[in-house]
């Protein structure tokens, strides 16, 4: 089976869900659950354990889900480590998604500050999804920093505006030893489709879902759009590698 | 005119130009999506004869994405090998004492109606020899009405035309017109052709100029292996390619590369070019050109077509015989050529499926 893996856990979706801007959180169990989803970020600031009212966590927790607590709201390494050792604790859990934006507007990911703490959090046993901007040789830096995966963002968060960076993000899936996880900025299946074509080997969707008329059905949608991406990814559609291996399979012929 | 373009190139400083190529410069052709004329000369150059590997997967690729599992089937018809001209290799030699065919449209009725019994071609090549007398325009033009009647995709292999006779043609149902060069050695080209209508350059190479003026669906290009350096011919021929594309932008091309081997009697050829080098060169043109049409024929052995059809090759002909009336009137007349591969059309074509593809019969609609 075409499973993803990663910090040694095994997926069967390639749709990863965000849990943010849902219009109440019984809808938002619904989409999760239509999504078929094994890995759902939630914001840690968003979450208060002490709280027994707050059921938000309650609607996401499933023996088949990994949940992947964010750091959103820090603004640097420092507050990402601290924000991070927190979530530890909380949802015992070492996976994290990394995500260190400086910028309260557009929430632009800040690479210095990412790798910095990328470094220091995979050395204390994180498994650490960073999320960056679609810069292949950050990506590289990051994979070589100890990341578990890169997340190269497809367009600004929140604009739904698909695949702006796709170049960037087709370089870095041809070099990435790590999985490529395309979030941020998937506005439709479509987009979603086409990271996935280009093999890109996740996906993670929130607005998109979280704001359609009907999020449980657009979840659906997503799901289908992602296993038909991949599968047409697996059947060998646009493959853009040149290098030569080794031996001379397409040439020896000619000896 | 291309006889104009071809000035602007002097075939020594050219041949020169190649052979300075380095590694470094194959490399740089690899890494780029579009080559220009100078990657194009790496690529060809021995520099580049490290890199078939890596050339190979490239040009597979590229073919794959244009044409995908596919190889389109084509038949040549021979239907005259009456010649007025004298070309030095040529079996057609009018000093060639032998027997002169020319069939009428009977026997080219017969002989379509053999090939159709061989396969289910329907793309056509009629061939002839240069005899505007005889077997000119008038002569060609009732051979494609009769052979229309068999055959919707249409293509002739003849000496050069006006361009009124090839939109005369083209009215008739003609769809391609495949004609080669032989040589971009515009001083040497009249040591091979040294009579006859042949001998004039600047008419040959400008006839490609009149079919793509007179709206020929499809221009055929090539130059005769064997003749003068290889890697200078075919540079002038990715440059006339580069030309004709820009000019007559509606066209379909095709270029095909027909070697010349050493054999007993008759003309020898002064280069000879090895496999390696003929894939290295169509390797070279699928990263030149996405595009175009390569073609293959029956010179090369069944070993080279099975491996290049899924590397570079997009026709290619099978079950050819390269004399009037060889498929049923004249079975044993003289041969322009002599075929390497010699299988029959239906073993072609499951050579091609056991590799992954497709051999496509027919493409288009004559109407």
């Amino acid at each position: 089976m075409d499973k993803l893996i990663i910090g040694g856990r095994e997926f069967d979706s390639r749709l990863f869900m965000g849990t943010g801007k849902f219009r109440s959180n019984e809808e938002m169990r619904r989409a999760i659950e239509a999504s078929g989803t094994e890995m759902v970020t939630v914001a840690m600031k968003r979450i208060d354990i002490q709280n027994e009212e707050d059921d938000m966590l309650q609607h996401i927790l499933n023996p088949k889900i990994q949940l992947l607590p964010n750091t959103s709201g820090v603004r640097n390494a420092e507050e990402a480590i601290l924000a991070a050792q927190l979530s530890r604790e909380a949802f015992e859990t070492d996976f994290l998604k990394l995500e260190i934006h400086p910028d309260p507007r557009h929430l632009l990911p800040d690479p210095i500050e990412t790798l910095k703490a990328t470094e220091e959090l995979a050395k204390m046993g994180f498994i650490v999804l960073p999320y960056v901007q679609a810069d292949p040789v950050l990506c590289k830096r990051l994979e070589e920093a100890g990341a578990a995966t890169v997340m190269p963002l497809g367009a600004p968060i929140g604009t739904n505006k698909g695949l702006t960076t796709r170049d960037m993000i087709q370089i870095i899936i041809e070099q990435s030893n790590v999985p490529v996880v395309v979030d941020a900025g998937i506005g439709a299946p479509s987009h979603a489709a086409e990271a996935m074509e280009m093999g890109a080997d996740a996906v993670l969707v929130n607005t998109a879902i979280a704001v359609a008329g009907d999020p449980e059905l657009m979840a659906k949608a997503f799901a289908k759009a992602v296993v038909a991406g991949r599968e047409a990814y697996l059947s060998g559609l646009g493959s853009q590698k040149f290098y030569a291996e080794a031996s001379s399979p397409l040439t020896s012929f000619l000896d | 005119m291309f006889s104009e373009e071809l000035k602007k190139y002097d075939w020594e400083e050219t041949t020169r130009l190649i052979a300075s190529k380095t590694a470094v410069d194959v490399e740089r052709a690899l890494s780029k999506e579009h080559l220009s004329i100078d990657d194009f000369m790496a690529l060809i150059s021995p520099a580049a004869s490290g890199y078939l590997e890596q050339m190979a997967r490239k040009s597979q690729y590229h073919t794959r994405r244009r044409f995908g599992k596919t190889m389109s089937m084509y038949i040549p018809m021979y239907i005259t090998n009456s010649c007025t001209n004298a070309c030095v290799y040529c079996g057609f030699n009018r000093h060639n004492r032998f027997e002169r065919v020319i069939l009428t449209p009977d026997q080219i009725e017969d002989e379509c109606k053999a090939i159709k019994d061989l396969a289910p071609f329907d793309n056509l090549l009629i061939v002839t020899g240069e005899n505007p007398y005889a077997a000119g325009t008038p002569y060609i033009e009732k051979a494609l009405q009769t052979a229309g009647r068999y055959f919707n995709n249409l293509t002739i292999e003849v000496m050069p035309l006006s361009e009124e006779d090839y939109s005369r043609l083209t009215k008739a149902g003609l769809y391609g017109v495949v004609c080669f060069q032989e040589t971009y050695h515009r001083e040497n080209y009249k040591k091979y052709h040294p009579s006859g209508m042949k001998s004039d350059f600047e008419w040959r190479v400008n006839g490609f100029d009149r079919m793509g003026a007179a709206g020929v669906h499809k221009i055929g290009m090539g130059v005769l292996i064997g003749l003068e350096d290889w890697r200078t011919d075919v540079t002038m021929l990715a440059l006339h390619l580069e030309y004709l594309r820009k000019k007559y932008w509606k066209t379909r091309y095709s270029v095909n590369f027909p070697r010349m081997r050493p054999s007993e009697g008759g003309f020898q050829p002064n280069v000879v070019m090895s496999d390696r080098e003929l894939a290295q060169l169509i390797f070279a043109f699928r990263l030149f050109d996405n595009d175009v049409d390569i073609s293959i024929s029956t010179r090369e052995t069944p070993h080279f077509r099975d491996h290049i059809a899924s590397l570079g090759a997009t026709s290619m002909s099978a079950g050819s015989k390269t004399e009037p009336g060889g498929y049923h009137t004249y079975p044993q007349a003289l041969e322009q050529f002599s075929v390497s591969d010699e299988r029959t059309p239906h073993e072609v074509a499951d050579s091609l499926r056991a590799i992954g593809y497709e051999p496509v019969w027919k493409d288009w609609f004559n109407s």
